[in-house]
């Protein structure tokens, strides 16, 4: 397994790597990861919206909101080899003494089929890392345990890794400002994450959400072991015959170098609100540097161009 | 599923809109104007052209001054601005930014302030020469700055963007030297701003063109409304300093201001490009599913 960026720096302090494998499989969306989140990190309340999205009213990620409950309502077979639910219900329909009730297609039905998908999402503390590496001032720093946290006393809100992240899940926290706080700062101003309970972890605890999660469906442990699990719970579910099950963000050849945190889905990522293929940026970053170079050479000799000839 | 056949959740983003407010494309465009004033006003000195040369230099220490001003400004904690320069770190063009603004800015004002009192000439020699050196970096990093993120209209246009801004800072810088100095001093500037918007003019053709798809936000939107400004101003004013420049001073002060609003509109056309692309999920989805198609994905594993 590779290590992420920056943690072999640690020597003898550095810890094996841990993380979160989120199985939507058995994901009941209680949201008891969210509160359970809010609560041990005291993240500030931000409003209440109404979305009309199924069960969610918080909507995505952002800097009040370190895990997010993702609902999603489907007109499409649990299994494989169902036909979506109706077989089942036919049969509970059917009169005791008639126990070969006619298919759904036979009596012209429609479908009802219905699943309800429900996944909770969090920082994938990214192998490599793009908040990390375009962080101007160091605030955001990968730990011993090979997570990625901001350091809130060093963050100056520039805002760089925000659009940085492929997956959208830093932002600004646009609060009213301490009394303390000088004059001409405005609001927090700074940007906030999931920490995966870098404090907890100091203290030998399993992250809030993890702890909270009634279903396992959250498993927080070494990655390599969540690893292992999830490809056997894939196996599993794939024999089963269960639709669309994938694993997201378990490969360390990834555009991402593998997730910290890595998912198991019942559809695809866009269905999710999560990008297909997130790739790091600063992949590109030798080239794009190499290439402004030549830019910059070419603006001198542009300038030095217009000089020449003509004296006017 | 959309009716264009791609998917999302609720058709919410999935990248975070760049918090950046109006003072980062406005650095974008004071930023240009020092980086290539700097190296207009060498080159002047070094053709003897005395009057360009100060004039230019001047103008590049103003912007330069400027520009800090509008970064700090921009910070959701700005008393924490020097933190920028508590390390120093190349996978961050915010970073390296920062320290190319503090030497260019350090030696441009320098240079300006020593040539004002007239004294300390091999200081300020120096102080040019650096200015010199890092100007060309100021003009063209901004580029690299925007394509080092998750947006896809700025990565994806990241072979483009550098060359972009820094024609944008060349036809810019030349513009405001037009205005001040004397037509018969300014032709040197001229050249450069005309040369400038037909550069930038050509390459943005040739960025929204490869983008495709993706690219698309460049007419749409106030993205579409800034671009299409920026055509409009940045043309109408090369045409007149390359018409009437020579000849008549109220000209050369229009055609520069024109072109000069032209670059600054550029600047917001693209900041707000970056902006519509990550607040639709499509161009996130698109794109990485075309790159999947082409060279599969490592992202997900199924059996």
């Amino acid at each position: 397994m590779s290590a992420p960026d920056g943690l072999l720096t640690y020597g003898d302090e550095q810890q094996k790597r841990v993380g979160f494998f989120t199985d939507t499989s058995v994901c009941i969306g209680c949201k008891a990861c969210e509160v359970a989140c809010k609560e041990w990190n005291l993240i500030p309340a931000d409003g209440n919206t109404w979305t009309g999205e199924s069960y969610d009213n918080t909507s995505a990620l952002g800097a009040n909101t370190w895990r997010h409950v993702a609902f999603i309502e489907q007109d499409k077979p649990v299994r494989t080899d169902q036909d979506g639910g109706t077989a089942l219900r036919s049969r509970l329909e059917a009169p005791a003494d008639e126990p070969s009730a006619p298919g759904p297609e036979d009596r012209g039905a429609p479908s009802t089929a219905l699943r309800w998908l429900m996944e909770s999402d969090v920082c994938k503390h990214c192998t490599h890392a793009a908040c990390l590496d375009v962080c101007p001032t160091g605030a955001l720093f990968r730990t011993e345990f090979g997570t990625v946290v901001v350091q809130q006393d060093i963050c100056n809100g520039c805002g760089y890794c925000v659009p940085a992240c492929p997956f959208g899940v830093l932002d600004k926290r646009h609060l009213a400002p301490a009394p303390d706080l000088p004059a001409f700062a405005k609001e927090d101003g700074r940007v906030w994450k999931c920490t995966l309970c870098y404090d907890r972890l100091k203290g030998g605890h399993e992250p809030a959400c993890a702890k909270a999660c009634p279903t396992k469906s959250i498993q927080f442990g070494p990655l390599d072991e969540l690893r292992e699990h999830a490809d056997a719970r894939l196996a599993k579910l794939t024999d089963d015959g269960w639709n669309g099950a994938q694993l997201y963000g378990r490969d360390p050849e990834d555009g991402v170098g593998g997730f910290g945190a890595f998912f198991l889905l019942l559809d695809e990522p866009e269905v999710y609100g999560l990008p297909p293929d997130p790739v790091v940026t600063t992949r590109d970053l030798p080239e794009m540097w190499t290439n402004m170079l030549a830019a910059a050479g070419a603006l001198v000799v542009g300038v030095a161009a217009t000089f020449v000839g003509r004296r006017s | 599923m959309s009716e264009n056949g791609f998917r999302s959740y609720y058709g919410r983003p999935i990248l975070k809109e760049p918090t950046w407010t109006w003072e980062i494309p406005t650095y974008f465009f004071t930023g240009g104007v020092a980086g290539a004033s700097a190296v207009l006003s060498t080159t002047a000195q070094l053709t003897g052209n005395e009057k360009l040369a100060r004039t230019a230099l001047y103008i590049g220490a103003a912007a330069d001054l400027v520009s800090p001003a509008l970064l700090i400004s921009d910070l959701g904690r700005p008393e924490r601005f020097l933190h920028m320069l508590r390390v120093v770190k190349v996978t961050s063009p915010m970073n390296i930014g920062s320290w190319v603004l503090l030497v260019s800015g350090g030696a441009s004002n320098t240079a300006a302030a020593l040539e004002l009192v007239g004294r300390l000439k091999p200081v300020k020699l120096l102080a040019e020469g650096v200015s010199t050196l890092a100007g060309p970096l100021l003009a063209t990093y901004t580029g690299v700055l925007v394509a080092d993120t998750a947006v896809p209209v700025w990565h994806e246009a990241r072979r483009e963007l550098p060359w972009i801004f820094g024609a944008s800072a060349a036809a810019s810088a030349g513009a405001a030297a037009s205005m001040f100095v004397h037509p018969r001093d300014a032709g040197p500037a001229r050249r450069l701003a005309v040369a400038g918007v037909l550069a930038e003019g050509a390459l943005m053709q040739v960025m929204e063109r490869r983008l495709g798809t993706i690219g698309e936000v460049y007419r749409q939107g106030e993205a579409g409304t800034f671009s299409r400004a920026a055509k409009g101003l940045a043309t109408a004013g090369a045409a007149l300093l390359a018409t009437r420049g020579r000849k008549s001073r109220g000209a050369a002060v229009l055609g520069g201001a024109l072109v000069c609003a032209g670059e600054l509109s550029l600047r917001w056309a693209v900041f707000k490009a970056g902006k519509q692309s990550a607040r639709d999920p499509k161009y996130v989805v698109e794109s990485q599913r075309q790159r999947i198609e082409r060279d599969g994905t490592k992202a997900t594993t199924k059996r």
